[in-house]
C-alpha cells in the first residue's frame, strides 16, 4: 500500500460529509442500501488494512463480523446490559481473537492464514450454537434498541472514518512502510531489522477489531439474532471481493468496489435468485484476469500512460 | 593477540539439513577492524554460514557470538539491530519502492530508529557513499546490475552495521566494475567497518582480507592469510582435485 | 471405542482418497486448489443423479466419472490456470492468484450444482448393517473404504514405479531440475492436476454412498482435505493416509461422545496444534 498524502485525507474529508447526508436524501430501500454500502466499506477498508500490503487474502471477516453482532445479543438479551458497553466488548474479544490467530498462524506462509480463516466462521458458529444448545438453553437473542437505520448509517460512517484515519496514520508511520518492506520481501524486511511477525499480528488485530465493532453495530438492525446468520460465510467473501474489485493498493480503494458490486449483487439477487452465487464466481475471475490491481489500479495505469504521451 | 579482541566470533558450528551436512564444526575468530574472507568451492557452505550468523538459519550445533553475546539462538531483525548488517548472494531489493526509499528501509529498524527527514538525509549520504546518490528517485527496475548491487550495500550501510557481511558481493561484476567494487570495499575497510565476505574472486581476495578461513564441504582447512593459504596444498586439492596437487 | 476406531477408519479412507487429489494438486501442479471440495460434490452429485434417475450403481458412476472429471480438470488446468503459471513470478504471486481464481471456480461450481439440485443429495444403497470385529456399520462404509484403499494403492504403486510416476514425483521435488532433465513439466503438471481432481470426483461419488451432501458442503471437504495435507507433510502420500486416519478417528470420537455439531471444531483444534507444534506437518522434511 502507497504511503498516503494530505490531499487524500482532505478529499477523504469531503466525501464524508457530503455521505453524511445520505440519510436525509433517501429513505425505505435506499436508506437500507446505504447501511449495505457503509458497513461494507468499514469491513473492506479494515480488511486491506491488512491484507493490501501483505497480500495475505484474510476470509476471517465473517468471524469477527458475527462475534460482534453475537457478543451485543448476548449481552443484551441474556443480561440486560447497555448496548454501549458490549459495542466496548465486542471491539476487545475482536481485537484478542485476531491476535490469536494471527500469533498461530502468521509466522508461517500466507497459505496457512487463508485456510485458517476459510473455515473459521463456520467453526466459531458451530462452537457458538453448542455452547448455545448445552449450556445456555436455546433462545434467540433479542437486541431492541431504539436506533433506527439513520442511526446505524452514522454509527458506520464514524466507523469507516476512524479505519480510514487509523489506516493513513499507519501508512505514515514506521509500521506502514515496514508493511511494505514486507510485501516487498520479507526476508529483507527481517534483516533490516523489522519483527515482520509482529508488524503482520499488530494490523491483523486492528482488523479483528473493526470487525467485531461493524458487527455489534449491524446487530440492532435484525433485533432477531440466530448464529446462523451473524456467522454467514459468505460475508467474508463479499468483503474480499469488494476490496480486491476496487483496487487494494490504496486505502481507499475499496470504496470503489462496494458500491458497484452491492447494486448489482443486489439487482441479480432479486431477479434471479438461483443464480446469485455465479455472480461471486465471476466477480472472482473477474479480479483474477482483468483487474489483478482492481478499478483503482486500471484507473492509475491509465492516467500514467496519458501523462506519458502529453 | 587479535583472539582477544574479535568482534564476532563462530566456535564448533554445524548445520545440517536432513542427512546433508552443509556446515560441519566451524570455528573461527574475527577481530574489530578485520577483513576475513570465506573461501572454498562451490557447494562447500560458505552461504550456509552466512545465512547462519545472519540469522536466516539456526545452527544444529555450536555458538556465534557478537561481544560476547551469543546470537545464534536470536531471530534475523534482533541480530540485525545489534549490529550484523548483509548482502545476499542474488540481490534483494523491495522492487515496489524507489531507491531512496529502500535505502530508508535500512535505516529506520537499525539500532538508531532513524525516521522522517533524519532517515532521508542518512539515506541520501549512504547512497553518496556508493556513488550513486543522482539515481536516489529512480524505479529499481532501472537500475544496472552493479548498481542494484550497490543500492543493497547502501540499504544495509544505512543500519550502521558494526559487522557487515558480504555474500558475493563481487560476482557477477565486469572487470571495469570489478575495479570500482574493489575501492568501495577498500574505502569501507578504512573506515573500520568488520567484514566478513564470502567471494570468489581471487584477486579481490588477495588485495582486500586481512585473513581467509577456507571451507570445503563444510570443514575448515586452512585459516591465514591469503597468500599461504592460497598457497596451500590441501586448499589446493580442494579446489582442483586430487590430480592436480 | 472400538465402534469408534472402525467407523472413524473407515471414513478416513476417503478422507485420504480426497487428500491425495489435494496433494497432487498443491504438491506437484503448485495450484492452491480451494474449489477442491465443489469437485468432490459434483462427483456426489453424479453418483446421486444417475443412481436415483436410471438406478445406475454408484460403483459404476464411479468408473464413469474418471473420464469425464479427467478431462473437465485438465481444461480448468489448460486453460483457466496455466495463464497464472507463466505470469507468475513468484510462488507467492502464483498462490494469490490461484486461490482466487479457484475461489471463483468453486461458486460457479455450486452455482451449476444447485441448478441441477438445490437439495439434499439422498439416496439410500447397500445401507445395511454389517458386523466387524464386533462393531456395528453398514456395508457401503466398508465398500466406500475398499475402494478407495485400492485406487490408492494402485496410485501408490503407479507413482512409484511407472515411468509417468517418476516424473510427477520429479516435478513434486522441483520444477526447474525435473525441466532440466528433459521432463515436460506443464504437461506433467497438468496431468498430475486432472488426475488429482478425478480423484476427488471420485472420493465425492464414494462418500455420497453413506453421507448425504448438499451444494453448499464443499468447502468444509476442501478444509479437511487441506488439514490432511498440511498435517501429513505435502507430498508425502504416506503422510496423508495416517493425518486422514487421525481426523476420521477424532472427528468420529467427538461426534459420538461430544456432539455431531463438533466435528469442524475437533479438525480446526488438530490444525492448530499442526500450526503451533510442527508447520512442516508430521512427516515433512524440511525443517525452516
Amino acid at each position: 500500500m502507497k504511503r498516503s498524502n494530505w490531499q487524500e485525507l482532505i478529499w477523504a474529508a469531503v466525501i464524508t460529509i457530503l455521505a453524511a447526508f445520505w440519510p436525509m436524501l433517501a429513505n425505505g430501500y435506499w436508506l437500507g442500501i446505504g447501511v449495505d454500502v457503509m458497513m461494507y466499506v468499514a469491513l473492506a477498508t479494515s480488511w486491506v488494512l491488512f491484507s493490501g500490503p501483505t497480500h495475505y487474502i484474510s476470509l476471517a471477516s465473517a468471524a469477527f463480523f458475527g462475534v460482534g453482532g453475537f457478543i451485543v445479543g448476548t449481552g443484551m438479551s441474556d443480561y440486560g446490559t447497555s448496548f454501549w458497553s458490549m459495542l466496548a466488548l465486542s471491539a476487545v474479544v475482536g481485537a484478542i481473537l485476531a491476535a490469536l490467530i494471527g500469533l498461530a498462524t502468521l509466522r508461517l506462509s500466507g497459505v496457512y492464514f487463508v485456510i485458517f480463516t476459510l473455515g473459521l466462521a463456520e467453526m466459531i458458529r458451530n462452537l457458538v450454537s453448542w455452547v448455545q444448545n448445552n449450556f445456555l438453553g436455546s433462545r434467540g437473542l433479542y437486541v431492541l434498541t431504539d436506533f433506527s437505520d439513520e442511526h446505524l448509517f452514522w454509527m458506520l460512517l464514524v466507523t469507516s472514518c476512524s479505519i480510514y484515519l487509523v489506516g493513513w496514520i499507519i501508512s505514515r508511520s514506521r509500521l506502514g512502510f515496514a508493511m511494505r518492506i514486507i510485501g516487498g520481501n520479507e526476508t529483507v524486511a527481517r534483516h533490516v531489522g523489522i519483527n515482520t511477525s509482529m508488524a503482520k499480528v499488530i494490523l491483523f488485530t486492528t482488523t479483528g477489531l473493526f470487525g467485531a465493532i461493524v458487527g455489534a453495530i449491524i446487530a440492532p438492525r435484525w433485533s432477531y439474532i440466530e448464529p446462523n446468520q451473524v456467522f454467514s460465510p459468505q460475508l467474508s467473501f463479499f468483503v474480499v471481493i469488494m476490496a480486491l474489485l476496487g483496487g487494494s493498493g490504496r486505502l481507499w480503494g475499496p470504496v470503489v468496489g462496494v458500491i458497484p458490486f452491492l447494486l448489482i449483487w443486489n439487482w441479480v439477487d432479486a431477479n434471479f435468485p438461483n443464480q446469485s452465487i455465479l455472480v461471486l464466481g465471476l466477480a472472482f475471475l473477474l479480479i483474477v484476469y482483468a483487474l489483478p490491481n482492481g478499478f483503482v489500479g486500471r484507473i492509475e495505469d491509465l492516467h500514467n500512460k496519458m501523462k506519458r504521451h502529453s | 593477540m587479535r583472539v582477544s579482541k574479535a568482534i564476532l566470533s563462530v566456535k564448533g558450528v554445524s548445520k545440517r539439513f536432513g542427512g546433508l551436512v552443509a556446515v560441519s564444526n566451524l570455528s573461527f575468530d574475527v577481530a574489530e577492524h578485520e577483513m576475513v574472507g570465506i573461501i572454498g568451492p562451490n557447494g562447500s557452505g560458505k552461504t550456509t554460514m552466512m545465512n547462519m550468523i545472519s540469522g536466516v538459519f539456526k545452527p544444529t550445533e555450536g555458538r556465534i557470538s557478537l561481544r560476547g553475546q551469543l546470537i545464534s539462538d536470536l531471530p534475523a531483525q534482533i541480530i540485525s539491530r545489534s549490529g550484523v548488517g548483509r548482502t545476499f548472494q542474488l540481490v534483494r531489493l523491495l522492487p515496489g519502492l524507489t531507491v531512496l526509499e529502500n535505502v530508508i528501509a535500512g535505516a529506520v529498524y537499525g539500532h538508531r530508529r532513524r525516521w522522517g527527514s533524519d532517515a532521508e538525509g542518512f539515506a541520501h549520504d549512504m547512497l553518496e557513499r556508493v556513488g550513486i546518490d543522482a539515481m536516489s528517485y529512480s524505479p529499481i527496475s532501472s537500475l544496472t546490475y552493479i548498481d542494484q548491487k550497490r543500492v543493497e550495500l547502501a540499504r544495509t550501510l544505512a543500519g550502521e552495521p558494526e559487522v557487515l557481511l558480504l555474500d558475493e558481493w563481487l560476482a557477477g561484476l565486469n572487470p571495469t566494475e570489478l575495479a570500482t567494487g574493489i575501492k568501495l570495499i577498500h574505502a569501507l575497510r578504512d573506515e573500520g567497518i568488520t567484514v566478513v565476505l564470502v567471494e570468489h574472486v581471487m584477486d579481490a581476495i588477495r588485495s582486500l582480507c586481512d585473513r581467509c578461513v577456507v571451507i570445503s564441504s563444510g570443514a575448515k582447512i586452512a585459516e591465514g592469510a591469503p597468500d599461504e593459504v592460497l598457497s596451500d596444498s590441501e586448499v589446493i586439492r580442494a579446489y582442483l582435485g586430487d590430480d592436480d596437487a | 471405542m472400538i465402534d469408534i476406531l472402525i467407523s472413524g477408519l473407515l471414513l478416513s479412507g476417503t478422507y485420504a482418497l480426497v487428500a491425495m487429489g489435494l496433494n497432487l494438486q498443491y504438491g506437484v501442479a503448485r495450484i492452491m486448489n480451494l474449489a477442491n471440495g465443489e469437485v468432490l460434490v459434483l462427483g456426489a452429485l453424479a453418483a446421486f443423479w444417475l443412481y436415483t434417475t436410471s438406478q445406475v450403481s454408484p460403483l459404476l458412476t464411479v468408473i464413469l466419472v474418471i473420464p469425464v472429471s479427467f478431462t473437465g480438470n485438465w481444461i480448468i488446468y489448460r486453460f483457466l490456470l496455466t495463464p497464472l503459471v507463466k505470469r507468475s513470478k513468484t510462488q507467492g504471486a502464483l498462490e494469490v492468484d490461484s486461490i482466487l481464481a479457484t475461489f471463483g471456480l468453486s461458486f460457479i461450481i455450486i452455482g451449476i450444482i444447485v441448478s441441477i439440485e438445490g437439495g439434499f443429495f439422498a439416496y439410500k444403497y447397500l445401507s445395511e448393517p454389517i458386523r466387524i470385529l464386533g462393531s456395528t456399520t453398514s456395508l457401503n462404509r466398508l465398500l466406500a473404504f475398499l475402494v478407495a484403499a485400492l485406487i490408492g494403492v494402485a496410485l501408490y504403486l503407479w507413482l512409484n514405479f511407472s515411468r509417468p510416476g517418476v516424473a510427477v514425483r520429479a516435478v513434486a521435488v522441483s520444477t526447474e531440475a525435473s525441466g532440466l532433465v528433459g521432463i515436460n513439466v506443464p504437461r506433467v503438471s497438468a496431468i498430475a492436476f486432472a488426475l488429482g481432481g478425478t480423484i476427488t470426483a471420485v472420493g465425492g461419488a464414494l462418500i455420497s454412498t453413506f453421507i448425504t451432501l448438499d451444494a453448499s458442503m464443499g468447502v468444509v471437504f476442501t478444509l479437511k482435505a487441506l488439514i490432511i495435507v498440511i498435517m501429513g507433510g505435502v507430498g508425502e502420500i504416506r503422510g496423508s493416509i495416517i493425518a486422514a486416519g487421525i481426523l476420521g478417528v477424532v472427528e468420529t470420537g467427538v461426534a459420538t461422545l461430544v456432539d455431531p455439531g463438533l466435528t469442524l471444531a475437533s479438525a480446526y483444534l488438530i490444525f492448530v496444534l499442526i500450526l503451533l507444534f510442527r508447520p512442516q506437518g508430521l512427516f515433512g522434511k524440511h525443517t525452516t
